[in-house]
């Protein structure tokens, strides 16, 4: 099991023959996802590192029967990537283009509200991996290990350094989630959570938040009401300045909202290990299991 | 990016938004002859890129074209201190002269994106000059929200309810629904992250004007907007982080003594936590991006060490593109070009990490390297103990 990706994804790449497009094409390949194909508009009919290269999602679908996408088009026409991924009627739409203008991804929200049966997750991710099976994303694979701790992330980076703790304690992930550190995301922490929580084969979560809108409070209150496995999180930010984009568009405390200290307040309050140190999180996670056990 | 206030008028009459009549002044002689055409007497009004401005002296009534020359004089180069600018305050370096308005009401409106719901939403409140921050935790029902589909834009039905939640009738209601779309209008065009008009006020002839008017874009948006760049006022910014922009760094100083040197945002944000929480503090947010070169990383360590008040360096490197012989390159040119005395502490993993701690092994210098982020955030803080 796992959530959203596995050995059954078939995976098209968004702006497959762009220097990144390419290389992270060939590294999903090698993790051991089925690459299908890619897309470059003008590009349709040639091939590239072995990989078919159509001018359209409708096209590229319709020649390989892909269900995933991964986006790595430049932010000025990455959300109409996008949208023509969500026209063609692609399951899961990976954007890890950071950059993206909000307006353009106030559009592409109100459009995704309209395909309920089709996901987003991103843009400003670093993508999807289900350890030992595939991988759609940036993320080092070989730091994974497959097991049982689902993680859902805000920050790439972050992901890793949890991903990372975990296995050097010999703790495996079921699948890792960065959703992005936009202010306007498709997936979010509450739509993967719920995904966790449905998943046999995740036993508990690692949830990484960071400071900026009340995400993580809303999280906290689903946790609350419908999480039964244990939940260990960390909001990166205590010590962020107020009114700075810290480097993430998502990741600004405006007017007194968004703060580390209120979000930790909300995750503990719904009975959430929270760890003050980034470090602490694998072993966090260690004693929630041992205790579970 | 943020735009004063005489700029954010420009843009709003650009759109049709009311606004009172107003021209910056660049010397006090014409700080008066604006006065005297105002019918003599005006408002004088400090520029900077941080609200409470009133409260902090920057905004100040003249009665006559000689009283604005003198508050001319007395407002340009003086350092302004307001609640949002911090004690260090921010030095005034252009003054706008403002036509006076007789008002009835002061009313507060706002757009801004609402993470919530993914879109545009109007915030409304009959609380007018107040922050908003103190309306929404004391009387927050005296807010009314409007979230707008942007399939459809600001609908009449919306500015009406807008206009009935302020309290508008007859003439100032009429007026109110052209300038609630207008500004809607505005915001999406030029890719707005907030347009806040605080006050809205409503003059004793029933006109809606905005007397005040903040404005802050998208920095995403940016690349279609060159008319926007062109506001851009680099004296409202820190040298060091403009310096680092050039070079596709993130950097924002902050006041302690453990620079830092992170890989993606999340994680530096959690690096500058880590130091607090050993009883240290960051002096700087910087992440370097995911495929920053060897350029960029040298960069990155030399505007870190610009800073007096740095006691030591800590880079915390976990590649996923970026790799960590590259990063090590990096440092190790840099402390050797830059003649780093102070402590070192390297965290790598990732892509190439071996190659990337024997080139820091090799190199000579006295760079300590660290197993772990915990032992990172150890090291550093022991090494100006």
């Amino acid at each position: 099991m796992s959530i959203l990706v596995g050995n059954h994804t078939r995976l098209i790449v968004q702006g497959i023959t762009g220097r990144e497009g390419l290389f992270h094409a060939k590294g999903c390949r090698d993790y051991g996802t089925q690459v299908v194909g890619g897309v470059t508009p003008g590009k349709g009919g040639t091939e590239v590192e072995g990989f078919p290269v159509f001018n359209t999602v409708k096209d590229a679908r319709a020649a390989t029967g892909a269900n995933a996408t991964m986006i790595f088009v430049p932010p000025p026409a990455a959300a109409d990537a996008i949208l023509e991924a969500l026209e063609a009627g692609i399951e899961l739409i990976v954007c890890i283009t950071e950059g993206i203008p909000v307006q353009d991804m106030v559009k592409v929200n109100r459009v995704l509200g309209e395909h309920p049966g089709q996901r987003l997750v991103g843009p400003n991710c670093p993508g999807v991996i289900t350890p030992g099976q595939a991988k759609i994303g940036i993320m080092p694979g070989r730091i994974h290990l497959p097991g049982h701790v689902g993680i859902i992330s805000r920050s790439g980076t972050l992901a890793y350094e949890a991903v990372g703790q975990l296995s050097a304690l010999g703790i495996g992930q079921s699948t890792s989630v960065g959703i992005g550190g936009d202010p306007i995301n498709g997936t979010n922490f509450i739509d993967a959570l719920k995904l966790f929580q449905a998943d046999p084969d995740t036993h508990a979560i690692v949830m990484v938040g960071e400071i900026g809108g009340g995400a993580e409070e809303e999280a906290a209150a689903y946790i609350k009401a419908h999480v039964t496995k244990p939940v260990v999180a960390f909001i990166a930010g205590q010590t962020a300045p107020p009114g700075r984009r810290m480097g993430h568009a998502g990741a600004i405390i405006s007017g007194g909202k968004g703060t580390a200290k209120e979000k930790m307040a909300a995750l503990e309050a719904a009975g959430i290990t929270v760890v003050v140190s980034p470090a602490d999180m694998g072993k966090a996670m260690a004693q929630r299991l041992a205790a579970k056990a | 990016m943020n735009i004063h206030e005489y700029q954010a008028k420009e843009i709003l009459r650009q759109y049709g938004v009311a606004t009172p009549k107003g021209q910056v002044a660049r010397d006090r002689a014409e700080a008066a002859s604006i006065t005297r055409d105002f019918g003599g007497q005006s408002v004088v009004k400090a520029q900077i890129h941080a609200g409470g401005r009133g409260k902090g002296g920057g905004v100040k009534f003249a009665k006559t074209p000689d009283e604005a020359a003198e508050l001319f004089d007395r407002m340009l180069g003086m350092n302004l201190v307001t609640k949002q600018t911090g004690p260090e305050g921010r030095k005034v370096q252009t003054v706008f002269i403002s036509d006076p308005v007789d008002i009835a009401r002061e009313l507060y409106l706002s757009f801004l994106v609402d993470r919530a719901t993914g879109r545009v939403t109007a915030l409304a409140s009959t609380e007018g000059g107040v922050e908003i921050e103190e309306v929404a935790a004391h009387t927050p029902e005296k807010i009314v929200k409007v979230a707008v589909d942007p399939a459809i834009g600001l609908a009449g039905h919306q500015a009406r309810e807008l206009a009935f939640a302020l309290g508008l009738s007859g003439e100032s209601f009429k007026k109110s629904g052209v300038f609630f779309q207008n500004l809607y209008k505005l915001f999406v065009e030029k890719d707005c992250s907030m347009v806040e008009i605080n006050p809205l006020v409503v003059t004793t002839q029933g006109d809606v004007i905005a007397l005040d008017a903040k404005i802050s874009f998208d920095d995403n948006a940016l690349f279609r907007h060159p008319e926007i760049v062109a506001y851009r006022d680099l004296n409202e910014e820190a040298e060091a982080e403009i310096d680092a922009s050039k070079f596709g760094l993130n950097f924002i100083k902050l006041d302690g003594d453990i620079g830092c040197m992170v890989n993606g945002a999340g994680l530096a944000m959690a690096t500058m936590d880590i130091i607090q929480h050993h009883g240290s503090s960051p002096a700087n947010f910087l992440d370097v991006g995911g495929g920053a070169s060897e350029e960029a990383v040298k960069n990155a360590f030399r505007i870190i060490l610009q800073d007096p008040g740095v006691k030591a360096v800590l880079v915390n490197i976990f590649g996923g593109i970026m790799r960590c012989d590259i990063v090590a390159g990096g440092v190790v040119k840099a402390a050797r070009e830059i003649g780093v005395t102070v402590p070192v502490v390297v965290r790598l993993e990732g892509t190439n990490v071996e190659e990337g701690k024997k080139i820091l092994s090799e190199s000579g210098l006295r760079i300590q390297v660290a197993s772990d982020l915990d032992d990172a955030a150890r090291k550093v803080v022991a090494s100006i103990r």
